[in-house]
């Protein structure tokens, strides 16, 4: 929706939001974003992720980190005794390592975007499934352009909570990337399809990445010995989907640097053009 | 057969305490074995106290840490457990020890390590790690779903045992039955002709109560 159609649409009240009146039909006129053929160079040419806001829903991320750089924003969420939000200041960094090295995956390949941390890991076990539902519910409404979350959640009665989410992230504009699970065990929300969900595959090169045809999984990036960050300043090697999503998460920010008002829809449009088994062969 | 006497008669038959830390020291030495890897171990999730518990290792020099407790959600074993996602790490320096649960007690910092959550249906019951596989061998795909396989098997397992646990604990708080389930748990360990003579002598017992 283009700012004046969103403008019209507020000024009139009476209009359904779900219907399309004939005389309406030249107020929705839309321009089409993507060129007659979309490629790496359209999609990504020159761009460094400048202006996009990227947020990392993890374990938090450790300040000051060569490898990660400035931090944008970190945020603390939890829950008080009525199961309310609290989101506060987060001045403890990463507790494990985990959301240092997304962060420092995302800065390698889109250095310039703006990356914010949420921590929703640290507070305990007990209610951490409640945590992470409440940190992307915060999330979303932070209108950050991209969520990374490398971790998902087995909890059958989130799953529908989870999906809500989901859906109004795609529909505000708000691009999740979920890693899938390496095991096999039914978890969220990678498996909806208003995320991006991401797997591994076993190449070197951080800009390769494959369109799967047999989805839940739609992309596979780089994600196994990747050198990453990790607390206290160095780099570890380290192996999982949890790497390959930040991947995602970063070449969906270059996408977006050059083409700010791409839908998620559209956005993952692109992803399979430009993916390497499409038409993106390096 | 009441409710109660029912539970007796199986937790008698359910496996013991002593079988529930069998299998955990089997499952880290088949892990250790099948990487090849110096050292497994097992982090039991304790929801009462909201910690993680050192439960089984293979290393002998480290048996003495067993019982030892943890936060559930710091480090790489908290990180795995919360977010239900396995995380292998390679070239571990020692600066990094404290991100290493245990390394800081025993003094051996791995240089790399896999971690994978024990999930059974929508519970995480712990974590499994396997500390130093062979320093030549690439970590590749093949062996992440190895490794998940083999935990996602582990965990079947422990469920099972966690749930007989939870049968026997309840029992004893039921006083009377106990006797019942003992008699059966003697039962079922008998030689077949031993335990048909049991069987007998229970047949006539229940023939002069009723």
């Amino acid at each position: 929706m283009t700012a004046e159609v969103r403008a019209h649409a507020e000024e009139d009240d009476e209009r359904p939001a779900w219907s399309l009146a004939r005389e309406a039909v030249p107020s929705i006129a839309l321009d089409n974003p993507l060129p007659d053929r979309v490629d790496r160079e359209w999609a990504l040419g020159g761009a460094t992720g400048k202006g996009v806001k990227v947020c990392v829903l993890d374990s938090g991320i450790e300040l000051d980190h060569p490898a990660v750089g400035a931090v944008a924003g970190a945020t603390a969420i939890s829950l008080d005794e009525d199961g309310n939000t609290i989101a506060e200041l987060d001045t403890e960094g990463d507790l494990c390592g985990h959301g240092t090295a997304c962060a420092g995956v995302i800065r390698s390949i889109a250095p310039d975007a703006e990356i914010y941390s949420v921590r929703v890991l640290g507070a305990g076990f007990t209610g951490s499934g409640k945590v992470l539902l409440a940190g992307l519910r915060w999330a979303v409404e932070q209108d950050y352009d991209v969520i990374n979350m490398s971790l998902s959640t087995t909890k059958k009665a989130f799953s529908e909570l989870l999906r809500d989410i989901a859906d109004i992230a795609y529909f505000k504009r708000t691009l999740l990337v979920a890693s899938a699970h390496n095991m096999p065990v039914e978890s969220f929300p990678w498996r909806f399809s208003s995320v991006i969900s991401v797997g591994s595959h076993e190449e070197d090169d951080p800009l390769v990445f494959y369109a799967n045809p047999d989805p839940p999984v739609e992309f596979f990036a780089r994600g196994v010995n990747v050198e990453v960050a990790w607390v206290g300043g160095g780099t570890i090697t380290a192996t999982g989907n949890s790497f390959a999503t930040p991947a995602i998460s970063a070449i969906a920010s270059l996408v977006l640097s050059k083409h700010a008002r791409l839908t998620p829809f559209q956005l993952k449009s692109v992803l399979y053009l430009i993916s390497s088994n499409v038409g993106g062969r390096p | 057969m009441t409710d109660d006497l029912k539970a007796a008669v199986a937790a008698g038959v359910l496996p013991s305490e002593e079988r529930f830390a069998e299998l955990l020291r089997s499952i880290v030495e088949v892990a250790r074995s099948i990487f090849r890897a110096r050292g497994s171990s097992i982090w039991l999730y304790d929801e009462d106290t909201d910690e993680l518990v050192f439960a089984a290792v293979a290393n002998p020099d480290e048996q003495a840490l067993l019982g030892m407790r943890i936060p559930s959600s710091k480090g790489i074993a908290g990180w795995v457990l919360s977010s239900r996602t396995p995380l292998v790490i390679d070239d571990l320096q020692n600066d990094l020890r404290f991100a290493i649960d245990v390394a800081e007690k025993t003094g051996y910092v791995p240089k790399g390590l896999m971690a994978v959550p024990l999930l059974h249906d929508e519970r995480a019951l712990g974590v499994l790690q396997v500390l130093d596989r062979p320093s030549n061998s690439r970590f590749s795909l093949e062996e992440m779903e190895l490794l998940g396989m083999f935990a996602t098997q582990a965990a079947v397992a422990l469920d099972l045992l966690a749930s007989a646990r939870r049968a026997r604990a309840a029992l004893d708080g039921k006083g009377d039955m106990a006797a019942v389930a003992r008699v059966a748990a003697v039962l079922d360990r008998l030689e077949e002709d031993k335990r048909e003579a049991g069987l007998a002598l229970l047949r006539e017992l229940e023939r002069v109560l009723s």
